[in-house]
């Protein structure tokens, strides 16, 4: 087995996170995507720092995981914020810029 | 990224002699063809899944299957921050954010733009056939492994590298971390519109309201059953409503005050003192006042055979309020 299936395999999950992002409409759901996204973007600098012999790539993930966890708070607080003043959690609700 | 490319470079020739590790043995190729179908799948569910639940617990299952694949790459640190942090902590977050916002909120079927979603599986097809082109052209040098950068073990061997070449990107992921913290405040903070009702304001509120400012009192105790339909009787022998609880009140099942109050009045003046236990069998038919018709219970209760008192007094309060009261009343 070639190192290169761990990256077809984060290229699929890359691809699934993103049509997710794409496709659903309930915002916690869309987050979700974005967390898939960046899963695989680790699991790529992971395979890379395989590939490569040098740790850099496990380091970048690190701080990838940690600047997830941030945005994770944030975003989910304004999930929260947004839903106790419109009562709906669909991004297609968040609309009130439109003329 | 570009760190890691200029190290690939340099290390590039070091792919001659094949270090151990570099490539994936049997049992990882197992665990690859088994997780990663699995992980596929899971990941497929969030896309497709009704409820927002499910859709979370696939990526609970995409997230610790990526732990195990990190871990078979000789990424021990990841694999275990990746349970704790993204499984133990941001899915649950999530979960939480899901209970909180409901459950039910399903995904509406309303397209305010018009063919969205087949742009969307157009473009999500677009993106993977160029990443997967991407992938797939690209040529890879022999992998290196990570046994050599491994030495001192992972956890280690990275500490060394976030405390040295990266400590300045620490140190503002640090502040990063804060800020975020700071601003999930500022965005679940409410400001008050109506002043806070504490215990003292309710308490003023209750006594200007004419409230009774303490606890009621109990019921029976100066009376001669200590029963919960029998009332109080206050220092001037009159009974105290208040005294018997509301509901046996509202549904009339308060035993007659007056007689008790009377019987109360007859022990004081001692002419009770040596008749009672005789007097009060109701097979004499001398008893005192008969109990109210419409009042069943108060009639139980007011039979004091004391056989009678002490096997009804799972029913009637304390079995031993009578007899208790009675020997004080023999005392006095």
């Amino acid at each position: 087995m070639s190192l290169t299936h761990y990256l077809v395999l984060a290229t699929i999950l890359f691809t699934i996170g993103a049509t997710t992002v794409l496709l659903r409409r309930n915002a916690i759901i869309v987050f979700m995507g974005v967390e898939l996204m960046l899963n695989a973007t680790n699991l790529l600098l992971v395979t890379f720092s395989r590939i490569h012999g040098a740790l850099t790539g496990q380091v970048l993930a690190f701080f990838v995981m940690v600047v997830a966890a941030a945005e994770v708070v944030v975003g989910l607080g304004i999930i929260v914020a947004i839903f106790r003043t419109r009562r709906s959690a669909s991004v297609d609700d968040v609309n009130l810029l439109k003329s | 990224m570009s760190a890691v490319l200029g190290h690939a470079l340099s290390a590039a020739p070091l792919g001659m002699t094949a270090l151990d590790g570099g490539e994936a043995g049997t049992g990882e190729a197992v665990l690859f063809w088994v997780l990663g179908p699995i992980m596929v799948l899971a990941a497929l569910g969030l896309l497709f899944a009704r409820k927002a639940v499910h859709a979370a617990m696939s990526v609970v299952v995409v997230m610790i299957s990526l732990a195990f694949l990190y871990v078979a790459q000789d990424a021990v640190f990841l694999g275990v921050v990746q349970v704790v942090v993204y499984t133990g902590a941001v899915m649950m977050l999530f979960l939480f954010v899901l209970m909180l916002v409901g459950v039910d909120a399903s995904d509406s079927l309303v397209e305010t733009i018009r063919g969205q979603r087949w742009i969307g599986v157009l473009a999500g097809v677009g993106l993977g056939v160029v990443l997967a082109g991407v992938v797939g052209r690209a040529t890879y040098g022999p992998a290196q492994g990570l046994d050599a950068a491994n030495e001192a073990s992972n956890p280690v061997a990275i500490a060394h590298v976030v405390f040295g070449e990266y400590v300045l990107a620490f140190e503002v992921v640090g502040a990063l971390l804060v800020t975020a913290a700071l601003g999930a405040l500022v965005y679940t903070h409410r400001t008050r519109l109506v002043p806070r009702v504490g215990q003292k304001e309710r308490a003023d509120a209750r006594v200007a309201a004419g409230a009774h400012p303490v606890s009621l009192p109990a019921p029976g105790v100066y009376a001669r059953h200590n029963a919960m339909d029998v009332p109080a009787l206050g220092p001037d022998g009159r009974p105290i409503d208040d005294s018997v609880p509301r509901v046996l009140r509202v549904r009339g099942q308060e035993a007659d005050a007056a007689e008790f109050a009377a019987r109360t009045e007859r022990v004081q003046a001692g002419r009770l003192a040596g008749t009672r236990f005789a007097s009060s069998d109701p097979a004499t038919g001398d008893g005192p006042t008969p109990p109210p018709a419409a009042d069943p219970d108060g009639a139980r209760v007011n039979v004091p055979d004391l056989d009678a008192a002490v096997s009804d007094s799972g029913q009637h309060g304390p079995s031993t309020g009578p007899r208790g009261v009675a020997g004080q009343e023999d005392q006095a």
